[in-house]
């Protein structure tokens, strides 16, 4: 076993991707000698050179126009989008682009986007958005948000193979997180594979990315109240397996949908649908939201902790739940 | 390619628009599409410049482009009657086709959504080294797009070999040049980026051969990007349905008066290398070509709804 931060089991997959496929690239601003704005390729440059760790201009809708086109072309190209808040730049290239390739033309675009959502670091409204929801409603863009270290390496290996384009969300409260590890890297993990977190029989939590933690969290206060919850982190929202998640809510008969993100439009509405269509039945009370104000993300440390769902919010949720 | 072979494609193509134009009339295909009419020395010429082993991409008006590289004018059509055998199942239309045997990249009928693609493509050539060049075409209304410009930054700072080629038809829709560029000199963007930029007679189907094959070199050496201007003129309207009311019919007269097909064909008859009785004889021929496409693509069965059923993904 080993301690390693969500940021070095990222490094150390890319780097080990590297070696093992000589056409994975990466690109993005400021990955080379500054080592990524997190620090996520640090030290990559000096193993790969400047041709494998390329450094780009500030210009998001190019570099991803040009990672798609290299990926067209036979590459394994890895982009790294600074901040999530950035692929607005770039989204007419993600969207009219690489998700159009394999379905209209039948060429294949094998590109991973690796991106920090997220907020709780006050970095204000443009640098903390979660805006997966742009895309979980574009054909041809897989979404992988994993939530521990374990899943991000087997993940990104995937990530890396796939023959699509996969946007790869790395919530950056993660990324200085420690998790205890078996040595080495843990095989690759297949999308579309949700999977239990905490099991119990009173509630169910569903989450991803960050607030599969909040989540934890809260579940672990439930229980000393003697409120059993059940956690399920969906790993990748496109493909979407729910099937973890409506064996829970069939046998809890309550759910909980945990969203980091203002809740109009969020992708927690649509789960919401399907666990309706799938599991009607089966739920003793309408199933139930918890996610951010339709508010733009606060800077200030009080108001932005008030915007995030929070294990206290979920707990009172779930609680109010269970006694009704 | 020889001359006889350059006037022959500029023919497929001319009436290969004409048809399309007569089709959508007749009620015969639908959607949408953009011709080239006016613009077939462009398509021509750089196509003939390029390489087996290069790659091209194209705009919303990429026909010519398509058919001067070599594409099967059936299939082609095909994707504007909706058919099951066009280039991309009929599920693309007019501006969604790729032809990757050919090293044809398409466009994807966003404007300028092709510059930092076909950069990409460059980008994997000069990684592999396999030698091959990128030709990138796009029109005058593109040349205003952001990722024009952060393309060519990025392809001049890691001189990759891409040729940004634009078609400067006079008209950005219904934008002339003039109201939408604050100097209307395209080529002199280039200064901008540190790399080549030259104007072309677009019309005249040689000189944007031979400025294309000349810059192809010098990519291929490894001396990075250029920006060629090739100055034509839409003869044709912007889609289908367009009244042209932002241009007189004058100003269209004098245009249609540098027809690129007219001044090679004069070219031609004046060298001797095409008499008059060929000249009959070849757009006959061209023009059959067109009719046996239109006869397979209203032959050709629909595409299969099942499809909608199948991954979208690899």
């Amino acid at each position: 076993m080993r301690t390693v931060t969500f940021t070095q089991i990222l490094r150390e997959t890319l780097a080990a991707e590297m070696r093992r496929d000589a056409s994975v690239i990466l690109i993005g601003e400021d990955i080379g000698v500054y080592g990524g704005s997190f620090g996520v390729t640090r030290g990559l440059l000096d193993e790969f050179g400047p041709e494998r760790v390329r450094d780009t201009p500030i210009s998001e809708q190019a570099i991803t126009g040009v990672a798609i086109g290299a990926a067209a072309a036979g590459l394994r190209p890895v982009l790294e989008i600074m901040f999530m808040d950035f692929i607005t730049l770039a989204v007419d290239q993600l969207v009219n682009m690489a998700a159009k390739l394999y379905p209209i033309y039948g060429v294949r675009c094998p590109l991973v986007v690796r991106t920090p959502p997220g907020a709780g670091r006050g970095y204000g409204a443009t640098h903390s958005q979660s805006l997966e929801r742009l895309f979980t409603g574009v054909p041809g863009i897989k979404i992988v948000a994993p939530s521990d270290a374990t899943d991000a390496a087997g993940l990104l290996q995937t990530a890396i193979r796939d023959d699509n384009p996969v946007l790869f969300l790395e919530h950056k409260l993660l990324y200085p997180q420690r998790f205890e590890m078996e040595d080495g890297l843990p095989p690759p993990i297949p999308f579309g594979t949700s999977r239990f977190v905490r099991e119990g029989t009173d509630v169910t939590l569903v989450a991803w990315s960050y607030m599969t933690q909040v989540a934890r969290q809260a579940a672990a206060a439930l229980a000393e109240e003697g409120i059993e919850a059940e956690v399920v982190d969906l790993r990748t929202l496109n493909p979407l397996d729910l099937g973890i998640a409506v064996e829970s809510a069939q046998n809890t008969g309550r759910v909980i949908l945990v969203e980091e993100g203002p809740q109009t439009g969020g992708f927690a509405a649509e789960i919401a649908a399907r666990l309706a269509e799938r599991a009607h039945g089966a739920l003793t009370c309408p199933v139930r939201r918890l996610a951010a104000p339709d508010w733009p993300v606060p800077s200030a440390k009080n108001l932005e902790a008030v915007w995030m769902p929070s294990a206290d919010a979920i707990a009172a949720l779930a609680r109010s739940m269970v006694d009704a | 390619m020889d001359a006889l072979s350059l006037y022959d494609l500029m023919l497929t193509i001319r009436f290969f628009e004409e048809a399309i134009e007569r089709l959508f009339l007749e009620g015969r295909i639908m959607g949408t599409a953009h011709t080239c009419i006016g613009q077939e020395a462009v398509a021509v010429g750089v196509a003939a410049a390029l390489e087996p082993c290069d790659a091209l991409t194209t705009t919303h008006r990429g026909h010519g482009h398509f058919l001067a590289r070599g594409a099967d004018p059936g299939r082609a059509l095909a994707e504007l009657f909706g058919r099951a055998v066009g280039y991309s199942r009929g599920l693309g239309g007019s501006q969604m086709m790729m032809d990757v045997s050919r090293g044809f990249y398409g466009a994807n009928g966003i404007t300028g959504g092709s510059i930092p693609f076909a950069t990409g493509l460059a980008l994997e050539a000069q990684y592999r080294k396999t030698g091959r060049v990128t030709a990138c075409l796009f029109g005058d209304g593109a040349s205003n797009q952001g990722v024009f410009h952060e393309s060519l930054n990025l392809a001049a700072l890691w001189k990759l070999p891409v040729l940004y080629i634009v078609e400067n038809n006079g008209y950005a829709m219904s934008t002339a040049t003039a109201r939408g560029l604050a100097d209307p000199c395209v080529a002199g963007r280039a200064a901008a980026y540190g790399i080549p930029g030259e104007r072309v007679d677009g019309n005249d189907v040689l000189a944007v051969r031979d400025i294309v094959a000349r810059h192809a070199a010098r990519a291929r050496a490894g001396k990075g990007p250029s920006l060629i201007e090739c100055v034509t003129y839409r003869l044709s309207g912007h889609s289908r349905g367009d009244p042209r009311v932002y241009r007189s019919r004058e100003e269209e007269a004098q245009a249609w008066s540098r027809d690129p097909i007219r001044l090679f064909e004069a070219r031609l008859l004046a060298e001797g290398v095409l008499g008059e009785a060929d000249v009959a004889a070849r757009h006959e021929a061209a023009q059959q070509r067109i009719e046996t496409a239109i006869a397979f693509c209203e032959a050709a069965e629909l595409p299969d709804p099942e499809i909608l059923g199948e991954p979208v993904f690899a």
